[in-house]
């Protein structure tokens, strides 16, 4: 099957000449459609940067993403935002404060000049498992778990082969975070999407993803199967220290 | 036993709202003694209030009420705030959750430990820097001379972590109120700071009191947990029957979770129960 993302040789470089730093280093990877590849690592890894990069969010200093084998250049267009939609760590910053969540549904599909927008809308609060009567609220009038629920609606609201996911959960309480995977999941199964997701969480990963790559330092050190995670099995030393660290105080284990 | 350290008996906080106060904590009651106690819940059920009642440190508009708040045996409620101001940082350390927050961002980070001495103990300035490069060393930090001389914009969040610790243990407190320390640092270096604190609170015989939202960092950490649902203890447990909690909340709380090494399809959610 042809990969839906192909990431090869990507380089993100920040700063000029001498303190030119590379945020990401020549990092390769490949998703599959319908699959959640899941992006690990501590803060500074440079797993948000390769999502920002492919949002065009961050500047591609050299290698190339290709979505669905169409190489991507150094602007997005309307296509591209019809394809491939973000969600972003902090439901509290990356809603408009002072619009209704329904301007704020209705916004992609203004842009798009989508004659049925507000019939998107409806199925995209339905879909998340938000009602009517949430349409005319402020963001300060929605718990986070809410306000995270109108930003994953309005990265519907295209219908998108892809969604970006940049620590989706990692704003919100656990009882919370278990109720956003799971719509997360459901999403997934139901409309075939594709997920990119970015979490410094292992549990989180571990969850959600089949296959993930470890960062560290702007490289992909690791690539890792989850059922090798889960086994214990890192080949990687820096995956070995992350596991035994998050392990150190984490989940009883069986056995 | 002896005379606890810290004791509170039904604690209440409450908010004025337009139809009338309401109870955010709503009667906490607990001893400490010389142990690792973790108080355990979500946003909104109170444990940080809880944290902050004992130090006095509560937001404007904020009623507390209290039938006992006692340090080794004083009660808090009628010391003076000349007295408070003693008792927090030399009876009482308290360390917050961001380090980049809590330090003064336009002085160095030795001088900041200095001043935290200097407040408690009689000490000339040099003194001061001296005993504040000791602790530099004791929490670990490589070559603290040259630290000393840092502002905070220069630390790692790991780092900063550690001074925020220096700081507060530099005047010996007896014990420790840590308001989720480690929720904004990297699984890794998280690891370095509770292996630290761990070590301080045990060759100082310190009692601790762990405020985090984590309750698997929790009961590996802690010597007894008390879990908190809107302002009430629900459960309270030694750290190593948290397995075998019984109470609801709980238990969604621990099967939440999403695990590493035991996957399952979809993660329990929970239904909450007004009466809980």
């Amino acid at each position: 099957m042809a990969a839906l993302i192909e990431v090869e040789g990507l380089v993100v470089r920040y700063g000029e000449d001498a303190d030119a730093r590379r945020a990401v280093d020549d990092v390769s990877f490949s998703v599959q459609p319908g699959e959640t590849f899941g992006l690990v690592g501590e803060s500074g890894s440079g797993k948000s940067t390769i999502l920002r990069a492919i949002a065009g969010l961050a500047p591609i200093s050299a290698g190339t993403v290709h979505l669905g084998g169409v190489p991507l250049g150094t602007t997005r267009d309307a296509a591209f935002c019809r394809r491939c939609q973000m969600v972003f760590q902090d439901p509290y910053g990356s809603l408009h404060p002072r619009q209704t969540i329904w301007s704020q549904l209705m916004e992609p599909a203004r842009i798009h000049r989508l004659a049925d927008g507000e019939a998107r809308a409806t199925r995209a609060l339905e879909a998340v498992g938000l009602g009517a009567v949430h349409r005319w609220r402020y963001p300060h009038q929605l718990s986070g778990g809410q306000r995270q629920r109108v930003a994953i609606a309005r990265a519907l609201m295209l219908d998108p082969e892809i969604l970006l996911l940049d620590e989706p959960t990692s704003a919100l309480d656990v009882s919370v975070q278990a109720e956003i995977l799971n719509l997360l999941s459901d999403l997934r199964d139901r409309r075939g999407l594709t997920f990119l997701l970015v979490s410094h969480d292992l549990g989180v990963i571990a969850h959600m993803c089949a296959r993930s790559a470890v960062m560290a330092g702007g490289v992909l050190v690791e690539e890792i199967a989850t059922d090798d995670l889960a086994a214990g099995i890192a080949r990687h030393p820096y995956t070995a220290k992350l596991l035994q660290a998050s392990d150190a105080y984490g989940e009883d284990r069986p056995g | 036993m002896a005379e606890p350290l810290i004791s509170v008996k039904d604690l209440r906080v409450a908010f004025g709202g337009a139809s009338g106060p309401i109870e955010v904590v709503r009667g906490i009651s607990f001893d400490l003694g010389r142990e690792k106690l973790g108080i355990v819940g979500e946003s909104g059920s109170g444990k940080s209030l809880t944290g902050r009642s004992i130090m006095r440190l509560l937001p404007a508009g904020a009623r507390l009420s209290a039938s006992r708040i006692a340090f080794a045996g004083e009660d808090l409620q009628k010391a003076s705030e000349r007295r408070m101001e003693e008792i927090r940082g030399r009876g009482i350390g308290f360390i917050m959750q961001d380090p980049k927050y809590s330090l003064n961002p336009v002085v160095t980070v030795g001088e900041q430990i200095a001043e935290a001495y200097r407040l408690h103990v009689k000490a000339s300035a040099a003194t001061a820097r001296e005993r504040a490069i000791a602790m530099l060393r004791t929490v670990q930090i490589r070559d603290p001379e040259r630290v000393f001389g840092m502002y905070p914009h220069e630390m790692s969040g790991g780092m900063g972590q550690r001074i925020m610790i220096a700081m507060m243990l530099v005047a010996e407190p007896q014990a420790l109120i840590a308001d989720e320390p480690t929720s904004a640092l990297d699984v890794t270096v998280r690891l370095e700071i509770l292996a630290l604190l761990d070590d301080l609170v045990a060759t100082r015989g310190l009692g601790l009191i762990f405020i985090s939202h984590d309750l698997n960092l929790v009961r590996r950490f802690c010597d007894r947990v008390l879990i908190m649902y809107r302002g009430r203890v629900v459960e309270e447990l030694a750290a190593g029957d948290l397995g075998q909690a019984t109470h609801p909340y709980t238990r969604g709380l621990l099967e939440a979770l999403p695990r590493i090494h035991a996957r399952r399809p979809r993660l329990p959610t929970m239904q909450r129960d007004p009466n809980w």
